[in-house]
């Protein structure tokens, strides 16, 4: 199977084909409602993680609440 | 005396005038209980990318109460407007928040915000609905500035991000706050409780804080500190002070003292 490229959290990865962010936060062990998720500079809503497919050249960016102030 | 006013915000009531942060505290439970003891009712959080090497555990938001406490996300660390508008529509996706504190940061050392960066990105949120709250520098243009895009309040410094330095320009403060239409929330600077009450006494609508109480031997003792003196200093102000003067001028009657001749 062809995989595609993708950069998530700006490390390049190689990822199943046609993979939805849902997989991918399987594989990384994330849970969905800890996250919240960019492609491409555009917010993906959590309720589309299950069909949101991963495409060549995508930038994802993952994102959790952290300390701060 | 009439009670005070519930702070407002946008289209948010607070019942205290403190925000305090989650950054720095020796562990989580110091941190609850310091939460506890500020009396704060809304509470700072970052948003950061997750770590890829599978060590996500618990995140921030496991150690709010989010019946209890109101969390005001931030873009801290942004140098663009672009990524710090971004940051905002992930935060609002992971929290069902439309509050930010905007922050974009223009110099690595002194941490002072980028003005120009920081409006822009304050129009661009406004636009998209957010409630704005930026960090800005302590200048009464900025402040007018941001508060013509549509911002829901200014937060100006007291001196810079985790400096301890208290409230370096009071006159800024203050002309600030004569001339806002929104609330003034005093963002940065405070280290002992003293800074806290000369900010509100500066007639600051409120203070944030972090390091000030994070940082201090016992914070959860310092976060009662902060709470008393951000009322204290609301009170005074709220009542009025006296009038400074050069000379002296007695509090006991000067005459019908014993030893004189009548």
């Amino acid at each position: 199977m062809i995989g595609v490229v993708a950069t998530i959290n700006g490390q390049a990865r190689e990822l199943a084909a046609g993979i939805t962010l849902e997989a991918l936060l399987r594989e990384l062990d994330v849970a969905g409602n800890a996250v919240a998720i960019a492609v491409n500079q555009r917010v993906v809503p959590r309720a589309r993680f299950g069909v949101h497919a991963i495409g060549e050249g995508d930038a994802v960016e993952i994102i959790q609440a952290v300390a701060g102030g | 005396m009439s009670p005070d006013t519930p702070l407002k915000i946008g289209a948010y009531e607070l019942t205290s005038r403190l925000i305090v942060g989650t950054g720095k505290y020796p562990s989580l439970e110091v941190m609850q209980l310091a939460h506890e003891a500020s009396g704060a009712k809304m509470i700072t959080v970052a948003i950061r990318r997750i770590g890829l090497d599978g060590a996500n555990g618990k995140t921030m938001l496991d150690y709010i109460d989010r019946r209890r406490f109101r969390i005001l996300p931030n873009t801290a660390g942004c140098r663009t407007a672009k990524d710090a508008v971004l940051t905002a529509q992930l935060a609002r996706e992971l929290l069902g928040t439309d509050l930010i504190k905007l922050e974009v940061i223009g110099d690595a050392e002194t941490l002072y915000p980028d003005t120009v960066e920081t409006i822009e990105a304050a129009r661009e949120l406004v636009a998209d609905g957010f409630t704005v709250l930026p960090y800005i520098i302590d200048d009464p243009t900025a402040c007018k500035r941001l508060e013509e895009v549509g911002c829901a309040a200014v937060m100006p410094l007291g001196a810079p991000i985790g400096s301890g330095l208290g409230i370096c320009n009071p006159y800024s403060i203050r002309i600030i706050r004569e001339r806002s239409g929104v609330p003034v929330i005093v963002d940065a600077g405070v280290g002992t409780a003293s800074d806290a009450a000369i900010a509100m006494e500066l007639g600051a609508d409120a203070v944030l804080m972090n390091t000030g109480i994070a940082a201090a031997s016992d914070p959860v003792a310092m976060a009662l500190a902060m709470r008393l003196a951000v009322e204290a200093g609301r009170t005074a102000y709220l009542a009025g002070r006296m009038e400074k003067r050069l000379y002296a001028n007695a509090s006991s009657p000067m005459t019908d003292l014993i030893g004189t001749p009548r």
